[in-house]
């Protein structure tokens, strides 16, 4: 599905992406993790337009994209949610969700209709669903609960029909109980919607569980890849990564 | 949905009909006057409220198109040639093309770049009406009347049936803005100014959109120089000086951006302060400052948007205070 070769990219003097080359097979899900400052962030921004890489190749759907707007970016189906998640606050949960629809099946420019499209009803109600917004349909996304804000971000990336999803720290400020729920919603969608993904994770527990392939980053560079198994046993990464936080090691220690 | 277009409806029937029959109610031609300057005007702050309320593109120089429209309906009126239908579409249409060529610049820059480069081509404009005094009759502004043919039975040089020409063309105006801001395009346009750069992640072109907004409120402007200019019987350089433009920000600021019908009532009122206070006092200026002030500090949003969050507060016993943006509150950052 995506495939990153050679990839670089400096600000001033600061090299933040080092010639990395990985592979994101079709149907995969893929964790990538690395310490705060390791070009996690930047490396998503690279692959979804936002910002242009100085060197290298990245080729989505067997096609390169270097130089390609975000714009195009999206609608040749590679999707995103943030970090921090953006939203509409004037909008409720289900006019975003379906101006996010409507502007997928480009009738953004429509001004002889009304909006929301009866066309694109079904949709939304899907997506709700899909998501477990049901219930708050009709509030403004502004006075959501952190949660279902997140839900809502990846919400309206599913709006697009992506190929494939990125999503930047998912589960982050949640807490135990939501992360955990957050997560099997990104499996549950995995699975059934048939997506590859790729995601930001610092929770090890999560990351181990779910992930079927994971790349650590480190100062811009690719450190190590593999299975969960393969990156567990890696004395590199506990070195590097894992090895610099107690907590952490002792739960990669337990999983 | 369909509820909503009723009301619509409902609500445009209404404004017509008050409108149409206050001077059979109210026969003073002093207030048959007064009303054509608020439907001027107030066509004016609608449509820049396109850009300010419903895009978040806080435009500075908004009376370059109701300039552009009231002269190049007067030149056309003057040259003989056409009828008054006819000189409209011209001037609606070459405002556009206008409005075309300014906003292809204007919609590439963000916040306070995208204000200002819109005042400078609105100084520009000016400066071309003051100083081709051939054509516009410098800052005498443009003699010899405007004359008024018949047209379809239709004759404008009765005062009665002038207002309801403008009257007409009014809600008719605003019908088609009403209709584009509650379109898919006008939700798009929402989401533009929420969050452009989200937007745009989500296969919005952020940039065209923005031209096809300003297009669209450059040509509404230019059909409040119109009328002006048909009532007025001429055109003058004040028509697309800063302060007309900064009148339009007035009324918003009165109204209030959220509503869509809030610009015009901040249209009535800045037009009642100015037409009504003269009469009583020369420190015109004053009374209008404190006013602005009152409004603008004592309610810190403008009057319809107060009313209107008061009356969902106690319908709904919910906050919308941390919903709705200020007035000329900049958007966020977007992508280059």
């Amino acid at each position: 599905m995506l495939r990153v070769d050679n990839l670089t990219k400096s600000y001033g003097g600061v090299k933040v992406t080092r010639g990395v080359s990985l592979d994101f097979p079709t149907g995969s899900i893929t964790a990538m993790i690395g310490p705060n400052g390791a070009g996690k962030t930047t490396f998503f921004n690279l692959i979804s337009g936002h910002v242009r890489p100085d060197a290298g190749r990245i080729v989505f759907d067997d096609q390169d994209i270097v130089g390609l707007s975000s714009l195009e970016i999206v609608r040749r189906g590679m999707a995103r949610a943030f970090q921090v998640a953006t939203l509409f606050p004037s909008l409720t949960v289900r006019e975003a969700l379906a101006a996010a629809v409507i502007s997928h099946r480009g009738h953004s420019w429509q001004v002889l209709s009304r909006f929301p499209l009866q066309s694109a009803r079904a949709r939304v109600d899907e997506l709700l669903d899909l998501m477990g917004l049901i219930s708050a349909a009709d509030t403004l996304s502004s006075i959501l609960s952190h949660g279902d804000q997140k839900l809502l971000d990846i919400g309206l990336a599913l709006a697009m029909n992506p190929k494939m999803l990125l999503l930047d720290e998912p589960t982050a400020g949640m807490g135990p109980d939501e992360r955990w729920r957050m997560i099997e919603k990104v499996r549950s969608l995995w699975e059934k919607q048939r997506i590859t993904v790729l995601f930001i994770e610092h929770d090890m527990d999560i990351v181990f569980k779910i992930a079927q392939t994971i790349h650590v980053l480190k100062y811009g560079a690719v450190l190590a890849q593999g299975t969960p198994d393969e990156i567990r046993g890696n004395d590199e990464v506990i070195e590097a990564y894992l090895g610099t936080d107690q907590r952490l090691s002792e739960a990669v220690g337990e999983v | 949905m369909r509820s909503r277009l009723r009301r619509d409806i409902v609500v445009g029937l209404i404004l017509f009909f008050v409108l149409f029959f206050l001077p059979t109610l109210f026969p003073k031609p002093a207030l048959r006057d007064f009303l054509i300057y608020v439907i001027a005007y107030g066509l004016l702050a609608m449509s820049l409220n396109l850009l300010i309320g419903l895009t978040g593109l806080v435009a500075f120089g908004h009376a370059a198109f109701f300039a552009s429209g009231a002269y190049t309906f007067a030149l056309l009126m003057q040259s003989g040639r056409t009828s008054i239908p006819l000189a409209m579409l011209a001037a609606i249409v070459g405002t556009t093309v206008l409005a075309l060529v300014i906003g292809a610049i204007c919609v590439r820059l963000k916040n306070i770049y995208f204000s200002f480069i819109t005042l400078a081509f609105q100084m520009f404009l000016h400066s071309v009406i003051l100083t081709w005094v051939s054509m516009t009759g410098g800052d005498q502004g443009l003699q010899g009347g405007i004359p008024r043919p018949v047209f379809f039975g239709i004759d404008l040089n009765n005062a009665r049936t002038l207002y309801s020409f403008c009257v007409v063309t009014f809600v008719l105006c605003l019908a088609i803005m009403r209709q584009v801001s509650e379109s898919p395009f006008g939700y798009t346009l929402r989401m533009i100014r929420d969050n452009p750069e989200r937007a745009n992640f989500l296969g919005v072109n952020v940039v065209r959109m923005k031209l096809g907004v300003f297009v669209l409120s450059g040509a509404m402007a230019s059909v409040g120089g119109i009328v002006l200019a048909l009532f007025v019987s001429g055109a003058y350089p004040e028509f697309g000086f800063w302060t007309t433009s900064g009148e339009a920000i007035f009324m918003l600021m009165l109204g209030g951006t959220q509503l869509f019908l809030g610009p015009l009532a901040g249209a009535l009122l800045l037009e009642a302060l100015n037409h009504y206070i003269t009469i009583y006092t020369e420190y015109h200026g004053m009374v209008l400052g404190v006013v602005i002030l009152v409004i603008v500090l004592g309610l810190r949003r403008g009057i319809a948007d107060s009313l209107f969050a008061y009356v969902t507060r106690r319908r709904r016993g919910r906050r919308i205070d941390d919903v709705k943006r200020p007035i000329l509150q900049p958007t966020k950052n977007e992508p280059a």
